[in-house]
């Protein structure tokens, strides 16, 4: 039976501990890239995976290009013709807060900020979590030990707010600091989750065969352990991608993350807070449509990417 | 049963010391401490080096930590440097608001979702079951400040059918006297005040549905997929082959065996709504723990931050220990040693 906690897909998972991935649930053998080609096809065949694919597609495009083809500038203050802002109309289709700036260039611009954080955080997490992961699991004894008492530590803090602390007063408000700590901070996860398959790998007949021909352990570590552990290890990837966008919005929309001169979507929803309760909801409500959609469509992607990868698995 | 238990509550043990260690470098580590909050940026360095000197913040900092340490196991977690209220008093105040969010979260999460995951697997492939599937996608995807605004306004601005801040309306009811901070309690139990308790409910439902939505989406989906594999067992067509009713079979043989991954999900998850409300306790104005834990760090106030947080981390470890307990009797084929 695969254990739960990994398998939960919630983008917001990653203060719980857990015991990583059932082992025996993992898919064990691909030899060679026909595995690949038939996760491929699999993947394909998932419609909500497809739209996900879609959406996420075009948020990425939309961070690429929106700023360089949106008329107006995010940042740039005309004067409001309304007070507390103009509701949403031609000229600006998602309205314009309360000093008139354009809701859209908003949306446009942090989508931009939303999807670098994602992605390179995502990336500095896998990057860690398969090299401690990869490390304890096939060195073991004393090493895998200390090791994951380190990611149980990680694993009792009170995450949301530890990487408020860390935001606030490491992060400076920069986009480059923030980056670093989302994904040195979501790292664990995918540790667990790479040390329990290598734990059960590292005994297989295929490593035992390639360890008695002579294969090097740096070479049976990348080369013939880890493409067999890759796939569930993608899947949780990809979740983590998704809760580090939740949380740069977070934490900005708390105050504690970038600051007010850059246009994220969590610091749109936390100006536009304050005037809610005046009716202008479309300062709030397109930001958070965005954040939501990303989200959505990632967790769309890792719902597909599941299937393909672990058929076995149970969702 | 009771070693297993006792070889965990020592495993907590350098769990609790590593994240100690952890939370005073990273606290030690800002720049700024809290007399530099308390005194305002226009003082002098003399009262600013008198106030770090009362704190004790210009020992090294091992000796800050040992000092902190020897205070914690006298039972003593320190006192706030902007308030000067213990930080435990602070603390048993302000958790009841947080335990009853929770709770109400927690049966709003259990309560719609556990019931929606059986639905959907008895109707498997069906339409109601891709609604199901997609719509607990989305509600793990909206982000709880995102739909706590949501609701705010929908609810509280726009159709003023719920109140959106606090916990009770202070203008007609006063608890300022009450024994606990638990208003549900206080008011139904200890006043017998109906209008008070439907008062005290009604502040709550926003924000539980805003912290709930998140377990609730987790909640369905593993149910769902544990009742799917619990269906195709031989047992449950034996059953039905021996013409049980189907409200047996799903309540002693379906229900009974799929509940151990949802227990899984739903202790996990319990622990993860303590991060989540803080955000929704600043939201709704709520005066709980997460609130109190956020004002702290907008006021860089050291030792609420290091005790607030080993709290909550051994809250949260205690509760994973109840949930890992509490298997062995959801499924006895399952014996710790």
């Amino acid at each position: 039976m695969a254990l739960p906690d990994m398998q939960s897909p919630s983008a917001l998972q990653l203060g719980g501990p857990g015991d990583g991935a059932g082992t025996e649930d993992v898919e064990v053998a691909l030899e060679s890239l026909s595995q690949w080609q038939l996760a491929w096809r699999r993947f394909k065949l998932h419609r909500l995976a497809a739209v996900g694919l879609c959406i996420f597609g075009f948020m990425v495009l939309m961070a690429i290009f929106g700023p360089i083809l949106d008329p107006y500038d995010p940042i740039f203050i005309p004067n409001a013709h309304v007070p507390g802002g103009d509701p949403p109309s031609l000229a600006h289709l998602f309205g314009t807060d309360d000093v008139g700036r354009d809701v859209f260039a908003m949306v446009v611009n942090g989508a931009r900020i939303s999807v670098t954080i994602g992605v390179f955080s995502m990336l500095i997490a896998g990057i860690v979590g398969v090299l401690v992961g990869a490390v304890a699991g096939y060195v073991g004894g004393l090493v895998d030990n200390v090791l994951m008492r380190i990611v149980d530590v990680f694993f009792a803090i009170p995450f949301l707010f530890v990487i408020l602390v860390a935001s606030r007063f490491f992060g400076q408000g920069q986009l480059i600091p923030l980056i670093l700590i989302f994904g040195l901070l979501s790292w664990p996860l995918i540790s667990r989750l790479v040390r329990a398959m290598f734990l059960s790998l590292r005994e297989a007949d295929f490593v035992e065969a390639a360890r008695a021909v002579g294969v090097s352990d740096f070479r049976i570590t990348f080369r013939h352990i880890l493409p067999s552990a890759l796939g569930p290890v993608i899947v949780a990837m990809t979740l983590i991608m998704a809760s580090n966008i939740v949380l740069e919005a977070f934490v900005s929309f708390l105050g504690f993350g970038l600051t007010e001169d850059q246009t994220s979507w969590g610091n749109a929803l936390s100006n536009a807070q304050t005037v809610l309760s005046q009716g202008n909801w479309w300062w709030a409500f397109f930001p958070g449509m965005a954040i939501a959609l990303t989200v959505l469509a990632i967790n769309f992607i890792g719902d597909g990417l599941r299937d393909a990868l672990d058929p076995r698995s149970r969702l | 049963m009771l070693k297993y238990i006792v070889r965990r509550l020592i495993l907590l043990i350098p769990i609790l010391f590593g994240l100690s260690i952890f939370i005073i470098v990273l606290v030690h580590a800002l720049p700024g401490d809290p007399c530099s909050s308390i005194l305002g940026e226009h003082t002098s360095p003399d009262r600013l080096a008198a106030c770090r000197h009362g704190l004790g913040l210009d020992k090294p900092l091992y000796q800050q930590y040992f000092d902190y340490m020897a205070g914690v196991f006298r039972g003593d977690l320190g006192t706030s440097a902007t308030n000067r209220v213990s930080v435990v008093t602070s603390f048993l105040t302000r958790f009841p608001a947080t335990i009853e969010l929770s709770l109400a979260a927690m049966v709003v999460a259990i309560g719609v979702g556990v019931p929606l995951g059986i639905a959907a697997a008895k109707r498997q492939g069906s339409v109601f079951d891709n609604f199901a599937t997609v719509a607990s996608l989305i509600g793990i995807s909206i982000p709880i400040f995102f739909l706590g605004l949501l609701l705010a306004y929908v609810f509280g601005v726009w159709l003023h059918w719920l109140p959106t801040l606090g916990r009770v309306n202070l203008r007609i009811y006063d608890f300022s006297h009450a024994g606990t901070n638990f208003l549900l309690w206080e008011s139904l139990v200890i006043n017998h005040n109906i209008p008070e308790f439907i008062d005290v409910v009604s502040h709550l439902i926003l924000p539980a549905i805003a912290l709930g939505t998140i377990p609730l989406a987790v909640v369905a989906r593993i149910t769902r997929s544990a009742v799917l594999e619990v269906l195709n067992e031989d047992y449950v067509r034996t059953a039905r082959a021996k013409g049980l009713t189907s409200g047996r079979i799903d309540r002693r043989h379906v229900l009974r065996n799929a509940m151990l991954p949802i227990a899984t999900v739903i202790g996990l998850q319990t622990g993860l709504l303590l991060g989540g409300a803080v955000l929704t306790e600043t939201i709704f104005s709520w005066g709980g723990v997460g609130s109190w834990l956020f004002q702290a760090a907008v006021d860089k106030d050291f030792v609420v931050i290091q005790s607030g947080t080993l709290i909550l981390a051994t809250i949260f470890v205690l509760v994973n220990l109840t949930v890992d307990i509490s298997y062995a009797y959801l499924n006895p084929r399952i014996r710790y040693s």
